[in-house]
């Protein structure tokens, strides 16, 4: 796992709920067998205006220049801002490596859905939630301030305004541990292999059937 | 002893340990696995040296790139080499897989009970969010990422935390042309697609004991588009009997075991819920989703909404862009939406059952001449057999349908089957997000019977105007 350290990213803002899955990484890229390489397919359908293909040259592709991501000022931009239930839809833990890819390290939502939720960790993005009347003031001012950054704090479990002003945010402390530290959880996992020996045991008395072997 | 909930009975019976946050190690039963979420898990066990903890809890197919017409060649060679790849993978690890070409190959979620493979009192993962399918036979079934699937593989265990539970009571009685997928997309518009964030949901009450298993796989299918992390539905003799003989159940004493153990698997009177909901399933009709997300559903009798009457501004604005994207005005009637196209299939609607409803609709008409195409992509080989034994295949070609092979085709268009931009399809699958069908392409998720008749219609219609 990546190693998250402390941010102060600019902010691009997606502003619609409900942003799932396949908006963040069409299926078409899915056919990878590789962890890397979808950043510039990121929000593909909507940021060009041809059909993506895989294996295509991105920078001969027409770009929509109405979307956020290809605006100037959001050039370089580290920190989503969206709105709830973000990452609905499919598992395909390619959403966040491609949000990964692209250079995004944290997402800011009132809400995100369970499975993307948590497969940012294991890819070493933070979602973060604030509560959705903060979220919308920062939506106002990423609008009204070109240039406008957060400073983002996992230890301290903080998101900070240009004006200083600091939101706290709420995130398991498991989680936090392994994200501020990079640490491999299946290692961690392994380290108890003794533990799920003996239940594996203790259920192979009471529930046989799970461990006989395909018919 | 204190009453237990259905899914804290599951949760208290996989819990190797526990961390004092609350993060437990819980363990997995059972491992389905596809191609689209399994390369970089392989890959990464290699990376790290590391082995398969219990090769026998996993069982594979490939599902998402198969080709339904020729299954011998995938053309696109991208598709080919992630297909080949998880052939490779399963061969060096020695894992079962059902392979392109045979019998048993289908989609993930439905040979996984077809086989018996899902089994109560389970937990099952896969690297798919629609793993929440196999919460129908009472077991703890969660969709996982590609990380957690390594995680799986090399620890036969889950670092997971405790849902927060929601009881959806659905009493009454369906009435006819009304199915378990119009009660899900009900459940769906009723709660919205963040309402079970967070939770498990357990699907109880009269409707549902009344389902058959493929019903309450359709209804627990769309349990994740309700937002809840797994659906569950309790064990009773329509579950017992779904799953004796099947290849994988337990046999003889084995089994009469397992039913003793089995038939605890429900929630204890009195048990606690975070969230109960009651509907009363009497005032179902058959449903259409007229937007780009499951939650933007109404009834075949009703109108497409008008954004103008919505409060909420994010609400609204949501709405205006989804009639952008589907190309439709507020006010206008259902059933005056014509379609391009017909998809019977996927995850949710592919079923032995679900084909046998479709084409009670078809049998004696046609599909309208103004469809470009009407597609019926059975769920595996074994369904496939199954149909052809009863004719199922022979109506649906003499209505125009065509009769394709095993996979999960046009419900996410990563083979061949897809929309052209601008094409509107009547979708037994589960979502309808922008461009899920193909880029462009515009989806409204119905049941079989309701796909059927707006095929032979050319329109949205309904389905009870069939029946009588
Ligand atoms: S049929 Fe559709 S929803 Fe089901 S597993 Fe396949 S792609 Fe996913």
């Amino acid at each position: 796992m990546k190693q998250f350290t402390p941010l102060n990213g600019l902010v691009v803002p997606i502003d619609r709920s409900n942003v799932d899955t396949d908006a963040i990484i069409p299926k078409q890229f899915l056919k990878s067998i590789l962890r890397t390489g979808f950043g510039p397919n990121l929000f593909d359908a909507w940021r060009y205006l041809d059909e993506g293909q895989p294996g295509q040259d991105n920078a001969r592709r027409p770009i929509n220049p109405d979307f956020v991501l290809n605006q100037q000022r959001y050039q370089g931009a580290q920190v989503l801002l969206a709105r709830e239930n973000f990452g609905c839809g499919s598992s395909r833990e390619h959403a966040p490596w491609a949000l990964d890819d692209y250079g995004i390290r944290a997402v800011i939502a009132p809400s995100f859905a369970d499975i993307f939720y948590n497969n940012c960790f294991k890819s070493g993005l933070l979602p973060i939630v604030l509560p959705a009347d903060v979220v919308d003031q920062l939506f106002h001012a990423v609008a009204a301030h070109p240039g406008y950054r957060l400073v983002v704090d996992l230890a301290a479990q903080t998101v900070t305004t240009p004006e200083g002003v600091a939101h706290g945010f709420a995130v398991d402390e498991f989680r936090k541990y392994c994200l501020l530290n990079g640490l491999d959880e299946i290692g961690l996992t392994l380290r108890h292999a003794d533990e799920i020996r003996a239940y594996e045991a203790r259920r192979a008395q009471s529930e046989p059937w799970i461990f006989g072997v395909s018919a | 002893m204190n009453p237990l909930s259905l899914y804290e009975k599951l949760w208290q019976s996989h819990v190797v340990r526990e961390e004092s946050d609350g993060t437990a190690l819980l363990y997995i039963d059972r491992h389905l696995v596809h191609e689209v979420t399994s390369p970089q898990a392989f890959e990464g066990l290699r990376l790290a040296h590391r082995d398969l903890w219990r090769v026998g809890s996993i069982l594979a197919t490939a599902d998402h790139n198969t080709p339904t017409t020729n299954q011998k060649v995938i053309a696109d060679p991208v598709s080919r080499l992630q297909v080949d790849t998880l052939d490779d993978n399963c061969r060096r690890y020695g894992i079962t897989e059902y392979p392109m070409g045979d019998h048993r190959q289908g989609i993930v979620h439905v040979i996984g009970p077809e086989q018996g493979a899902t089994l109560p009192g389970m937990t099952v993962v896969c690297g798919d969010s629609h793993t929440s399918t196999h919460g129908a036979f009472a077991a703890l079934a969660m969709g996982i990422g590609t990380s957690e699937v390594e995680h799986v593989m090399a620890t036969q265990t889950l670092l997971s935390r405790k849902a927060k539970i929601m009881q959806v009571n659905v009493e009454g009685v369906l009435r006819p042309g009304v199915t378990a997928k119009d009660v899900a997309l009900a459940i769906i518009g009723h709660i919205g697609t963040a309402g079970g964030t967070g939770h498990a949901i357990e699907f109880a009450g009269s409707v549902i004991r009344g389902l058959s298993m493929e019903g309450r796989m359709t209804l627990c299918n769309m349990a994740i588009e309700a937002g809840a992390r797994a659906g569950m539905v309790a064990v009773d003799d329509v579950t017992l009997r779904y799953l004796e003989g099947r290849p994988y159940a337990p046999k003889g004493a084995q089994w009469q075991a397992a039913v003793a153990y089995w038939r605890t698997l429900h929630s204890d009177e009195g048990a606690r819920f975070d969230q109960k909901v009651t509907l009363d399933a009497g005032t179902f009709e058959p449903l259409v989703t007229w937007g780009t997300s499951p939650e933007m559903v109404v009834s075949i009798t009703g109108r497409v909404p008008d954004p103008a009457l919505e409060s909420d501004v994010t609400r609204r604005e949501g709405m205006e862009r989804a009639l952008r994207y589907m190309d439709l005005q507020p006010n206008m009637a259902i059933s005056d939406i014509a379609i391009d196209k017909v998809f019977i299939g996927s995850c949710t609607n592919s079923r032995l059952e679900d084909l046998r409803a479709a084409a009670a609709v078809l049998k004696g008409r046609k599909v309208a001449s103004s469809l470009k195409l009407a597609l019926v992509v059975p769920g595996s080989g074994l369904v496939k057999a199954a149909a052809e034994a009863e004719g199922l295949d022979k109506i649906f070609m003499a209505a125009g349908f065509e009769w394709r092979n095993p996979g999960c085709s046009m419900c996410l268009g990563m083979n061949d089957d897809r929309l052209s931009p601008g094409e509107r399809c009547a979708s037994t699958s589960n979502r309808n997000f922008e461009g899920r069908q193909g880029a462009g392409g515009r989806t409204h998720l119905v049941s079989p019977q309701m796909a059927a008749a707006a095929a032979v219609a050319g329109h949205f219609v309904d389905v009870r105007t069939f029946l009588d």
